[in-house]
C-alpha cells in the first residue's frame, strides 16, 4: 500500500488552486485597466463605478442576482457536458427554445391558475433544451460530428427560428396592429409571474437555481449515472473498457447540459422579461447568457457549488457594467470584451495549477516508490 | 413569381453575389485550414474577424484610402494570431475556450471601439470592382467571374497557393508533421512550437483580411457585430472540407451560394419568410458535416498540445 503524503500542505495547495482563476482575473482586471486608460478612461473610477452599480445598494445587488440566475444555469449545464467530457457551445440556442417554448405555453393557457403553468412552463423549457442539446449529442455519438460546430450551427437556427416566431405566428396582436411592428410576443398573464423573494426584481428563479447547482452536485458526485458521466469524460477508453456504454452517456450528458440551457431560458421568461423580444441576433434576448455561463463554469472550476459565486462574480459585472456606461462614457460592450479576457486569462492559468498538480504527484512517487503500487481501475 | 429566379438575369446574379460573399469564408477557412493542419483549433476566428473588419474600416474611414486599411487588418489579425499562439502554444490553454475567450474579446472590443471612435452609422468608399480586361467582356462568364473586387481574385488565389504550400514544399510538410505526430517531428529537430506560432499568425492574419474583405470591400460600412458568426461557419467549412484548400473552396461556394439565393428570394419578396431562409445554411452545414465527417478524418494532434517528454 502506497501512504499518500505530500509535502505541500493538501489544505495550502488547493486553496492555490482556488487562488489562480482570482488572481487570473485580477492580471485580467489590470490588462483591461491599460485599454481603459488607452480610451481616456479612468480605470479606477470605471472599476469604481462597476463596483458601485453591482452592489452599492439593495436593488443592486438583487439585479446582480437576478443576472446571475441565467448565468449559472448554464453554467451548470456547461459543468454537466464538461465533466462527461464534451463541450457545449450552445446554451445561446438552448435559451432561446426554451424560452420559446415556454412563452408558448403561457400565452396558449392564459386563463389557466399560475401554480399550474409555472411548473409546466419551467418542465417545457427544460425538455426543449434538452431536444437542442440533444441533436448535437446524438449528431456527436453516432456520426462523428464535432459537437463545438453543431451547437454552434443550432445556435443560428434557434435564433432564426426566434425571429421567425416573433415576426409573425408568435407577435403581440398589439404590434399586428402598429405600424411598428415591433418583434415580441404578447406580455405573458401576471399570474405567471415568478413570485418575487423581498421588494426588488429578486425573482423565485434565483433560488430554483442554487437548488439545482445543489442537485446537480448530488447529481454527478453521488448517483451512479453522474459517475458514469464523469467516467467518460475523464477517459473514455477506460470507461469503454470497463463496460460503460459511452455513446449513450455522451448524449446525455449534452441532452442535459441542453437542458439547463432551455430552463435558463423560461426562468427568464417568467422571471424576468415576461415576454420574448428580438433584435435579430441572439444576445437581443439572451444578453449572450449562453457564452457568459461557460465562462461562470469554468471560472467555478467545473465544479456546481463553485459555478455559484462564480456566476454571481460575472452578474455582478454585467450590472456594473451598466452603470460604468453611464458614469466614465464608455460602451457596455466593454464588458463583453473583459469577460473574453478573463476567459483568456483563466484558461492561461490553468498551466501552473497542473504544473503544481504534477509537482504534488512527483512528491507523492518519490515517497511511495515501493514496489506494490496500487491499480484502481474504473468499476 | 417564383418563375422570376430562373430568369437568366438573376441566375447569373445569384452566381456573381455568391462568389462575391464566398471572399470572407474563403479567408478566414483558408486560415483556419492552416492552424487545424498544425494541431491548432482557433475558434477565435470570428473575434479576430471583427477587429480586422473594425481596424480595415477605421483606417480607410479616416484615409480614404483601403489598402491602408487592409494594412491595419492584416497587422491587427497578425497580432490577434499571435496572442492565439501565446495562449495555445506556450500557455497550453484548452484551445476551444481559448478560442471562446478571443471571440468575446474581439465582439466586445471591436464593438466598443467603434462606438468610441466612430459611433454612427458611416460608410467608406472601400475596394472597387476590377473589370478584368477582354475577359469581363465575355458573355455570362465575364459578369459572373471577371468583375469583381481585387480581394475576390486574391481570395481565390489563395486557393491553389494554399494548396501548393501545404503540399509541395517543406513548410507545408513541417505543418503537417506537427499537425500528425508532432513527437516524431520534434524528433526529426522540427520546431513544433514554432510551426505551431507560424499558423496561428498566418491565420489570425487571413482572419483579419477576411473582416476587412467585409468592412471595405463587400458592405462598406462597420456595425456591431458586423461578422455575425461568419467565422464560425468559417470553422466548419474547414471541417467540410477535409481539411483541404480546395474542399474547403467548395464548400465556401457552396454556402455563400446558398446565402445569395436566400437573398434573391428576398429581393424578388417570393413568400417564403425570410428567417427561415436564412437558417437554411445553417441546416445544411449540420448536414454536410455528417456526411463529411464520415469520410475525412481530422489531423491527429488536433486541440493537443504539444510538451517535450521529460
Amino acid at each position: 500500500m502506497a501512504v499518500k503524503t505530500n509535502k505541500v500542505n493538501p489544505l495550502l495547495s488547493r486553496t492555490m488552486a482556488a487562488l489562480t482563476p482570482v488572481l487570473a482575473t485580477l492580471a485580467a482586471l489590470g490588462v483591461f485597466a491599460l485599454i481603459l486608460m488607452a480610451l481616456g478612461a479612468n480605470p479606477i473610477e470605471a472599476y469604481g463605478a462597476l463596483v458601485e452599480g453591482a452592489v452599492g445598494s439593495p436593488n443592486a445587488i438583487a439585479d446582480t442576482l437576478v443576472k446571475a440566475t441565467p448565468l449559472l444555469l448554464i453554467g451548470l449545464g456547461i459543468c454537466i457536458a464538461f465533466r462527461g467530457g464534451v463541450t457545449n457551445i450552445g446554451g445561446e440556442g438552448q435559451l432561446v427554445v426554451g424560452a420559446i417554448a415556454a412563452t408558448l405555453l403561457g400565452l396558449k393557457f392564459p386563463e389557466t391558475p399560475g401554480y399550474v403553468i409555472i411548473p409546466l412552463a419551467l418542465l417545457l423549457g427544460f425538455l426543449a433544451g434538452a431536444v437542442w442539446g440533444g441533436i448535437p449529442g446524438i449528431l456527436k455519438a453516432y456520426f462523428n460530428v464535432n459537437e463545438i460546430l453543431s451547437t454552434i450551427m443550432m445556435n443560428q437556427i434557434a435564433v432564426q427560428g426566434m425571429n421567425f416566431l416573433l415576426r409573425g405566428p408568435m407577435i403581440d396582436p398589439v404590434q399586428l396592429q402598429a405600424a411598428s411592428r415591433i418583434p415580441q410576443t404578447a406580455r405573458l398573464a401576471r399570474a405567471f409571474d415568478l413570485p418575487r423573494l423581498v421588494p426588488t426584481r429578486l425573482h423565485l428563479g434565483v433560488l430554483l437555481a442554487v437548488i439545482a447547482a445543489v442537485l446537480v452536485f448530488i447529481f454527478l458526485w453521488r448517483t451512479t449515472i453522474g459517475y458514469r458521466i464523469r467516467a467518460v469524460g475523464l477517459n473514455a477508453d477506460a470507461a469503454k473498457y470497463a463496460g460503460i456504454n459511452v455513446k449513450r452517456y455522451m448524449v446525455l450528458s449534452l441532452l442535459l447540459s441542453g437542458a439547463f440551457g432551455g430552463l435558463a431560458g423560461a426562468v427568464q421568461v417568467y422571471g424576468v422579461t415576461h415576454r420574448m423580444f428580438t433584435d435579430g441576433s441572439a444576445a437581443g434576448f439572451t444578453g449572450s447568457a449562453g457564452f457568459n455561463g461557460i465562462v461562470a463554469a469554468l471560472f467555478g472550476q467545473l465544479h456546481p457549488i463553485g459555478t455559484i459565486p462564480a456566476a454571481i462574480l460575472f452578474g455582478a459585472l454585467l450590472v456594473g457594467a451598466n452603470k460604468l456606461q453611464r458614469v466614465v462614457q464608455v460602451p457596455s460592450a466593454l464588458v463583453t470584451a473583459l469577460n473574453g479576457l478573463v476567459v483568456v486569462f483563466v484558461v492561461s492559468s490553468e498551466i501552473w495549477r497542473r504544473h503544481q498538480a504534477k509537482q504534488n504527484q512527483n512528491v507523492e512517487i518519490e515517497e511511495s516508490s515501493t514496489p506494490e503500487k496500487e491499480v484502481t481501475g474504473i468499476v | 413569381m417564383i418563375a422570376d429566379l430562373f430568369t437568366a438575369n438573376v441566375i447569373l446574379g445569384i452566381l456573381a453575389s455568391g462568389i462575391r460573399l464566398a471572399t470572407p469564408y474563403l479567408y478566414a477557412a483558408i486560415g483556419e485550414t492552416f492552424g487545424q493542419r498544425s494541431g491548432v483549433l482557433n475558434l477565435g476566428v470570428d473575434g479576430q474577424m471583427l477587429l480586422g473588419a473594425f481596424a480595415g474600416f477605421y483606417m480607410t474611414f479616416q484615409t480614404g484610402n483601403p489598402w491602408l486599411g487592409l494594412l491595419v487588418a492584416i497587422l491587427i489579425g497578425a497580432v490577434m494570431g499571435l496572442a492565439m499562439g501565446i495562449i495555445t502554444v506556450t500557455l497550453h490553454a484548452e484551445q476551444g475556450i481559448s478560442g471562446i475567450g478571443i471571440y468575446l474579446f474581439g465582439l466586445g472590443m471591436s464593438d466598443l471601439l467603434f462606438q468610441k471612435t466612430i459611433g454612427n452609422v458611416e460608410t467608406v468608399t472601400g475596394f472597387q470592382p476590377v473589370h478584368i480586361p477582354v475577359l469581363s467582356d465575355l458573355p455570362v462568364v465575364g459578369r459572373v467571374l471577371f468583375q469583381h473586387n481585387i480581394l475576390v481574385y486574391l481570395a481565390f488565389l489563395l486557393v491553389p497557393i494554399s494548396w501548393f504550400m501545404l503540399n509541395k514544399t517543406t513548410l507545408g510538410l513541417k505543418i503537417r508533421a506537427v499537425g500528425e505526430n508532432p513527437e516524431a517531428a520534434d524528433s526529426l529537430g522540427v520546431s513544433v512550437k514554432g510551426i505551431r506560432y507560424f499558423t496561428c499568425i498566418l491565420g489570425g492574419t487571413l482572419s483579419g483580411v477576411a473582416g476587412a474583405s467585409l468592412s471595405i470591400a463587400l458592405l462598406n460600412v462597420f456595425q456591431q457585430n458586423l461578422t455575425n458568426g461568419m467565422g464560425f461557419i468559417a470553422v466548419a467549412l474547414v471541417y467540410f472540407g477535409g481539411w483541404r484548400p480546395l474542399g474547403v473552396m467548395i464548400g465556401s461556394l457552396l454556402f455563400s451560394m446558398v446565402n445569395s439565393l436566400q437573398l434573391w428570394v428576398q429581393v424578388l419578396s417570393i413568400p417564403v419568410p425570410s428567417d427561415i431562409a436564412v437558417m437554411m445554411p445553417y441546416v445544411l452545414t449540420i448536414l454536410a458535416l455528417v456526411v463529411a465527417v464520415q469520410r475525412v478524418r481530422p489531423p491527429t494532434a488536433l486541440t493537443k498540445p504539444f510538451e517535450r517528454e521529460g
